[in-house]
């Protein structure tokens, strides 16, 4: 193999998610102050839903009580089953339709939606057996759910999501209001 | 001389009354002999005029005399005319039928001498005017034309559906006089029109060819010959209605009346019904069939062989999106370019024993691949012609290298793809790890045998392949410290295991993953194939 620059770190260099993925952000979802997601965008289309490092559960070293895919008599994203290349059966999501619901030892609790529309894929099972990979690795083995919109719609669904750059400006709003005298 | 028999007389005279050609009616009367049907039409016409005359002459001299070897025949010629009336009628209608008869046959020649300039009603003009000179002329110039390299050619000729209903209709017109005699016609003992015209035609175009070519039943070369006839297009029609079930629409606009449906609902359609809804025997066309452009096919060619990838930049196809090149040249472009016109082929169909990403480089005997190249004008080549075809390969770009080049049977093709589930592969590895190492961090590593994962469909190919968790098994590992941040991983894998997954986990979607086991974020910088343990194609010495 060719000889590489040898780094202390690799901060310079791109992760997976740099090199693969785009990052977009939903803030304040259904109006709820904070409770940001953050949609990874991969180049084929595919998007994993995460929490956004701002969320509520990822603050004030809360720890999670329980995790639960079940958001309706009815409705269980555990049963969601897809087969085949074109990935029959999926649930069809909407923009607010709940992923999944949250519940910290502090009795807080929280509902993760879909952020965007397409077809349910995966949930992540092995949250609900570790829950701290949610809290250690929110953006990558503590992803919420994995989507896939619809090919005609995978670049209009960005339409609604806030790039990198708006995010950390709307971020940085909160931050400067909270320390505004009021 | 024609090998006609006496019951073939009636068959004859209604055939030709009905409006065939000689020809056609040689078909009905199961006359295999090739050469009666190379000769001249107005002859067959002839010795067929005279051989059904000749009898009833003859019934008219003996019509008194009944004497037992005359009794065949006059029964013969009775039982053409009155085949209700009981024998012993026979004697009572002796005169008047001889005299009806000589009628007849005055009548019969008088009909003939304008039939052959008519099309005939079965074979629409195949077995007339469109199996001679012309044709085999026409046939010969595109030969020419296409260039290809042959010692033998097979002449396939497609025609027209409704010749399989025609043929029908005249098959009833005659099947009664012969069940009369107390004999069957079994439709599949009269010769086809297919047959027929091969055998006048293939003699034909050898000889315009210059003697090069012997015309065989099997060839790798095929020339095809295509018929229409729009005017008697609406003749199958009928059948749609009456044998619904034969018929399934097509998604293209093509018809849906194809031979095979056709000569289908023919086999199912009772007689009566199908008298009910076509003329027999079938009406007289107008004009002759229309041939098309002669097609030429050469049968395909596979070269094998195995291909080294030193770019980082190369993708395996040709990778273009919305129309738009995303990326400059690909693997199997720089393999086919300088192939493809060495054959003269039309295009090609790559395939290979699994595949890289564009991003990696396949070192070592490199990875089996073979071509299939279409309709190749050209396909003989000695050894030493394959091995310079490599040297122009392999001169003619630094990004990937052939070795191994052989033409190949397209069953090889088989044993090329059973390595890309069974056989094993090794890789090596550049991985960085967020944790700083030490050579003592990592030795572990190379003590792991035989570590079976469970691979989730990994996020990046999710898009176009089912979801499933597939097992695969790392055989053997070895660790090459490098330096705090990183080191090369040597893996020798089972075939299908993805080897990027293994190393940064997945979004943990891969398990055992290289981040669980160094217990700290690890990435995979750089990636090589270093074998592809798949024993074929077989080396070719240097």
């Amino acid at each position: 193999m060719e000889s590489v620059e040898h780094e202390d770190t690799k901060a310079n260099a791109p992760s997976v998610i740099d090199r693969y993925y785009t990052r977009w952000y939903r803030t304040d979802m259904k109006g709820k102050p904070c409770e940001d997601h953050c949609i990874l965008q991969h180049s084929n289309r595919i998007c994993v839903i995460t929490l956004a490092e701002t969320h509520p559960i990822l603050q004030n070293g809360r720890t999670i009580k329980c995790i639960n895919y079940q958001i309706s008599n009815g409705c269980s994203r555990l049963k969601n089953k897809v087969s085949g290349k074109s990935k029959r059966g999926g649930q069809f999501l909407t923009d607010f339709a709940p992923l999944c619901r949250i519940t910290c030892t502090d009795e807080t609790e929280y509902t993760i939606y879909s952020c965007i529309r397409g077809r349910l894929l995966e949930v992540n099972e092995n949250i609900l057996e570790t829950p701290n990979l949610l809290l250690e690795k929110p953006s990558t083995e503590g992803y919420i759910a994995v989507i896939l919109p619809k090919f005609e719609e995978s670049k209009s669904i960005t339409e609604n999501l806030l790039n990198r750059d708006e995010f950390e400006n709307i971020v940085s709003k909160r931050s400067s209001a909270q320390s505004q005298p009021s | 001389m024609l090998p006609l028999k006496e019951k073939d007389k009636p068959i004859i005279q209604k055939l030709l009354s009905a409006g065939c050609c000689a020809r056609c009616v040689l078909r009905f009367c199961c006359v295999s002999v090739q050469a009666a049907y190379r000769k001249p039409p107005e002859e067959t016409l002839e010795e067929l005029q005279i051989f059904i005359n000749d009898t009833k002459n003859d019934k008219c001299q003996d019509s008194v005399a009944l004497d037992s070897t005359d009794e065949y025949k006059l029964k013969d010629a009775a039982e053409s005319e009155t085949s209700e009336d009981p024998p012993n009628k026979r004697a009572k209608l002796e005169t008047s039928i001889t005299d009806a008869q000589s009628e007849e046959g005055a009548a019969a020649v008088v009909k003939l001498k304008d039939g052959d300039s008519r099309v005939c009603v079965v074979c629409l003009g195949i077995l007339q005017e469109l199996c001679g000179t012309t044709q085999a002329v026409k046939i010969t110039e595109a030969v020419k034309a296409g260039n290809y390299e042959f010692d033998t050619l097979v002449l396939s000729v497609s025609l027209p559906a409704q010749l399989c209903v025609r043929e029908h209709s005249c098959w009833l017109h005659v099947k009664k006089e012969v069940r009369e005699k107390g004999l069957v016609l079994n439709k599949d003992d009269v010769i086809q029109v297919k047959e027929a015209f091969k055998w006048i035609m293939q003699g034909m175009v050898a000889k315009e060819l210059g003697g090069i070519a012997v015309v065989t039943k099997v060839s790798p070369f095929e020339v095809s010959v295509e018929f229409t006839h729009s005017e008697t297009d609406a003749d199958c029609h009928f059948l749609a209605a009456t044998c619904p079930d034969c018929f399934k629409p097509t998604k293209n606009k093509q018809s849906v009346f194809t031979r095979m449906a056709v000569v289908k609902a023919l086999e199912k359609i009772p007689d009566g019904k199908f008298l009910k809804h076509y003329p027999c025997p079938p009406k007289q066309p107008t004009s002759s069939c229309s041939p098309q452009e002669v097609q030429c096919l050469h049968v395909s060619v596979f070269v094998a062989g195995r291909y080294n990838k030193f770019c980082r930049s190369l993708p395996q196809t040709p990778w273009v999106i919305d129309g738009e090149r995303r990326m400059e040249s690909s693997v199997e472009e720089l393999i086919a370019a300088p192939i493809l016109s060495a054959f003269r082929a039309d295009g090609f169909n790559f395939s290979s024993s699994g595949r890289e990403d564009v991003d990696v480089r396949t070192l070592g005997n490199g990875r089996p691949f073979a071509m299939e190249l279409l309709n190749p004008h050209k396909s003989r080549f000695s050894k030493e012609q394959i091995k310079q075809l490599q040297e122009t390969i392999n001169q003619s770009s630094d990004k990937i290298k052939v070795r191994d080049l052989q033409i190949v049977t397209r069953e090889a093709m088989s044993r090329m793809k059973e390595g890309e589930e069974e056989k094993t592969k090794s890789y090596t590895a550049l991985v960085w790890t967020q944790k700083p190492i030490q050579r003592e961090d990592i030795s572990f590593i190379d003590d792991i045998k035989d570590l079976t994962l469970d691979q989730k469909t990994p996020l990046r190919v999710l898009h176009r392949r089912a979801l499933a968790v597939r097992q695969r098994a790392i055989h053997s590992m070895s660790t090459r410290f490098l330096d705090s941040h990183h080191f090369y991983l040597r893996l020798k894998t089972q075939a299908g295991t993805y080897i990027k997954e293994f190393v940064h986990g997945d979004f943990g979607r891969t398990n055992p993953n290289l981040c669980q086991l160094l217990k700290t974020d690890t990435d995979i910088l750089e990636l090589d194939v270093e074998s592809v343990d798949v024993d074929w194609p077989p080396p070719v010495p240097e």
